[in-house]
């Protein structure tokens, strides 16, 4: 008996929705097939469940949220991973090419072990041009957990264990080829992640923060506030955010540490990109302040921030997660943009902005287009965090259809 | 609906106050004001000598008595935007030696029409296909321009710039950049230089369109979604009206109008996005030039540059605003 009175819940809680020209199937079919699948657990599922069960129907968003989730990891471990150290500076690789992964070698000889060619380099003899070829007489085997160029991790810790690597630490492993200065580009990538990724993630934390806050207060109180904070949201948002963003971080004075940079570009992100997470909170505040469950608590005599923290809160925090994950990729690109410019983080710090920087001239990149490959890091980000964050918006909504 | 539209331009004057305060503060923001990076300027290319000069009277001194350089912050601010509304002076571009009116407006008009032709050139191209994939549903097409729409919303137009101009400079020998011919370059006006900004145009509108497209496609599809099910296509649908004459004439129709609205949020993204293509691209636009101006710290150019970009793109939301009460009247009652 109580599992139909919840049935009838369910399905007119799903009315609304069909109401509302929802295109797809309303929340019947989908309880039909819940209900053959998952029988009475459906029913007395807690929300996060019935979230967690719709957003893994959804292929390209588990997907996304794997690679962000490799993009995290590589962020945090990136010493360990990255096979050389991406500051040392080899004069004589300069722009040399990728080496060729392989598992066959010039005889036709299969090894089920992977190999690199030694990187030899002679003169053009008409041009004088260094010209980087493969010596096929000496093969360097890879091998994973390597003892290769000692680094500090998170700068505590000495180690000299790399993920992959050769057994020489001196012989070149440039797996995506050498920048100008002859560094190893994909440690330069793999290094990046880290300010790259955490500038997205902390911005948004911070830009959330402020929009929780602000969108909150002027969602729930209403009056002068609302008008005065809704004005300041439309002003933001009809800007254009580059040029001021530009405008912001070139203010930075030319001696600050990296460090320093870092945190300021981070403000400057969220201090402009708060003013959409503000919008959804107030649109969500307002929606909910007159609903009947707020108005039942207020007439049992709960306190104003009970009401908020226990009662408003879970119903649209789902929904806040998904728009922050949607808002990552944006302040991830904010800062490629701004460093490719030059005018947010700057080198020493990497950062796949500052990486791009040296894709800037168009004559090295036409012959050494590896350069571009920190390019396909940000791409792999946004797309995967747009993934994710559509499937969590998804499977945050009560009456869709994951 | 003329109340809404007045009470909406009053609205966008505390917006435009707002926004030259904000202006304003750029200028002040690097270390020292103007005049510190001007005097540092003559002792680079003058000498110590003329660096001593200057900074005792003279030059200087009749800038700083001109911008009121000694007064407090407000009286400053208040001088700034006074000679700018009231005579058109922007103040003085301290790198280029001359006013800063002379450089800003060729620049700003480019940039208009890029954003402009970019404006169109996204309509024109996302209403057809939104409506596309909205009608055949799930079908290859849809599949086709939904990835294709992915794409373009996660790739930075500044590297799609970068890996166009890697294209043709490897592949075609030619380069993309620039917006005129070299000859044209410092030519006057001719219907010929207009010719010649129209073949230069199009890569730069591809480019900037890409993601504005992918998202309006995006929009489009769905608002329609939304209306198809409705009942009053099902009525004419049972009355005999042609499926295409009923698409277009009746749900295409009302799901325009959350369309219209997002010219508002799609204008301050392209003048941005335009802002990178063009550095990128070296277009002769208001890019190249602010960048150029924050780096060497010309900070009158640049607030200029600030101040009118984020003032266009006011105008053009409001500009939206009205065009959409226009079309749907019942927006004024809400």
């Amino acid at each position: 008996m109580a599992t139909g009175m919840t049935v009838d819940e369910k399905v007119s809680s799903a009315q609304p929705a069909s109401k509302a020209g929802k295109s797809a199937p309303s929340g019947m079919g989908e309880l039909e097939i819940a209900t053959t699948e998952k029988g009475e657990e459906y029913f007395v599922a807690s929300q996060w469940q019935l979230m967690w069960w719709r957003f893994k129907k959804h292929k390209m968003a588990m997907l996304g949220t794997a690679v962000v989730i490799l993009l995290y990891v590589t962020a945090i471990f990136c010493e360990f991973l990255a096979p050389n150290n991406p500051n040392r500076i080899g004069a004589t690789y300069k722009l040399a090419p990728p080496q060729a992964v392989r598992f066959i070698d010039s005889d036709g000889a299969f090894s089920l072990r992977p190999f690199v060619y030694e990187l030899k380099r002679e003169r053009n003899p008409v041009t004088m041009a260094w010209i980087y070829q493969n010596d096929e007489t000496i093969k360097h085997p890879l091998r994973f957990f390597v003892q290769g160029e000692p680094y500090r991790f998170w700068g505590l810790f000495e180690s000299r264990l790399r993920l992959i690597g050769i057994d020489d630490p001196d012989v070149t492993l440039f797996l995506l080829g050498a920048d100008e200065l002859g560094r190893d580009v994909l440690s330069r990538i793999i290094f990046g992640a880290r300010i790259s990724m955490s500038i997205g993630l902390l911005g948004v934390v911070i830009s959330l923060f402020l929009g929780m806050l602000l969108g909150g207060l002027s969602g729930y109180l209403g009056g002068w506030v609302d008008v005065v904070i809704q004005r300041v949201i439309e002003m933001l948002q009809s800007l254009p955010q580059i040029p001021l963003y530009m405008a912001l971080a070139a203010a930075m004075p030319l001696g600050w540490s990296s460090t320093r940079v870092y945190f300021v570009m981070i403000t400057i992100l969220s201090v402009i990109g708060w003013s959409g997470m503000a919008r959804v909170v107030r649109g969500r505040f307002l929606s909910f302040r007159e609903e009947d469950f707020v108005k039942a608590a207020r007439l049992c005599g709960s306190n104003e921030l009970r009401i908020i923290f226990r009662h408003m809160m879970p119903s649209f925090l789902s929904h806040i997660i998904a728009s922050t994950t949607l808002a990552v990729p944006a302040m991830i690109l904010a800062e490629t943009a701004l460093s490719f410019l030059g005018v947010g983080m700057r080198p020493p710090a990497v950062s796949w902005g500052v990486l791009l920087q040296e894709a800037q001239n168009i004559r090295t990149v036409a012959y050494s287009p590896w350069l571009l490959s920190p390019g396909i890091a940000v791409v792999v980000a946004v797309i995967a965090f747009n993934f994710m964050g559509d499937g969590l918006r998804d499977a945050a909504d009560p009456y869709g259809h994951a | 609906m003329l109340e809404y539209i007045i009470r909406r331009i009053l609205l966008a004057i505390p917006t435009l106050i707002m926004i030259s305060i904000i202006s304003f503060v750029v200028i002040q923001l690097p270390p020292g004001d103007f005049l510190t990076s001007y005097i540092a300027q003559i002792r680079s290319e003058e000498g110590d000598l003329a660096a001593e000069e200057a900074a005792e009277g003279g030059r200087v001194a009749v800038l700083r008595q001109r911008y009121g350089l000694d007064q407090p912050l407000p009286v400053q601010y208040w001088r700034w935007i006074t000679n700018i509304v009231l005579r058109g002076d922007f103040g003085y571009s301290f790198e280029q030696k001359v006013g800063v009116r002379t450089l800003i407006w060729e620049r700003l008009a480019l940039t208009i029409v890029l954003s402009g032709t970019t404006m169109l050139f996204t309509w024109l191209v996302a209403i057809p296909i939104g409506v596309l994939s909205a009608v055949k549903q799930y079908s290859l097409m849809d599949y086709f321009f939904t990835t294709l729409g992915f794409l373009g919303l996660a790739i930075p137009n500044f590297l799609l710039a970068l890996i166009l101009m890697w294209v043709a400079f490897r592949y075609f020998d030619t380069s993309i950049t620039g917006l005129f011919s070299s000859h044209y370059i410092d030519a006057p006006w001719t219907w010929g230089k207009v010719l010649d900004l129209m073949k230069h145009l199009w890569l730069p509108v591809l480019i900037l369109g890409m993601s504005g497209s992918a998202s309006l496609i995006r929009t489009m599809r769905a608002n329609l979604l939304d209306e198809l099910n409705k009942p009053y296509v099902e009525t004419a649908r049972a009355k005999g009206v042609k499926e295409n004459t009923l698409i277009w004439r009746y749900p295409v129709r009302v799901a325009l109008n959350p369309f219209v609205s997002t010219i508002g949020w799609a204008l301050p993204a392209l003048v941005s996005g335009s802002t990178i293509v063009s550095i990128v691209l070296s277009l002769a636009t208001t890019g190249p030039l602010l960048l150029r101006a924050l780096i060497s710290q010309d900070m009158f150019l640049a607030g200029a540059f600030v101040l009118l970009l984020s003032t266009l793109t006011v105008i053009g939301t409001l500009i939206s605003d009205i065009l959409l009460v226009v079309l749907d009247p019942r927006i004024a009652y809400e």
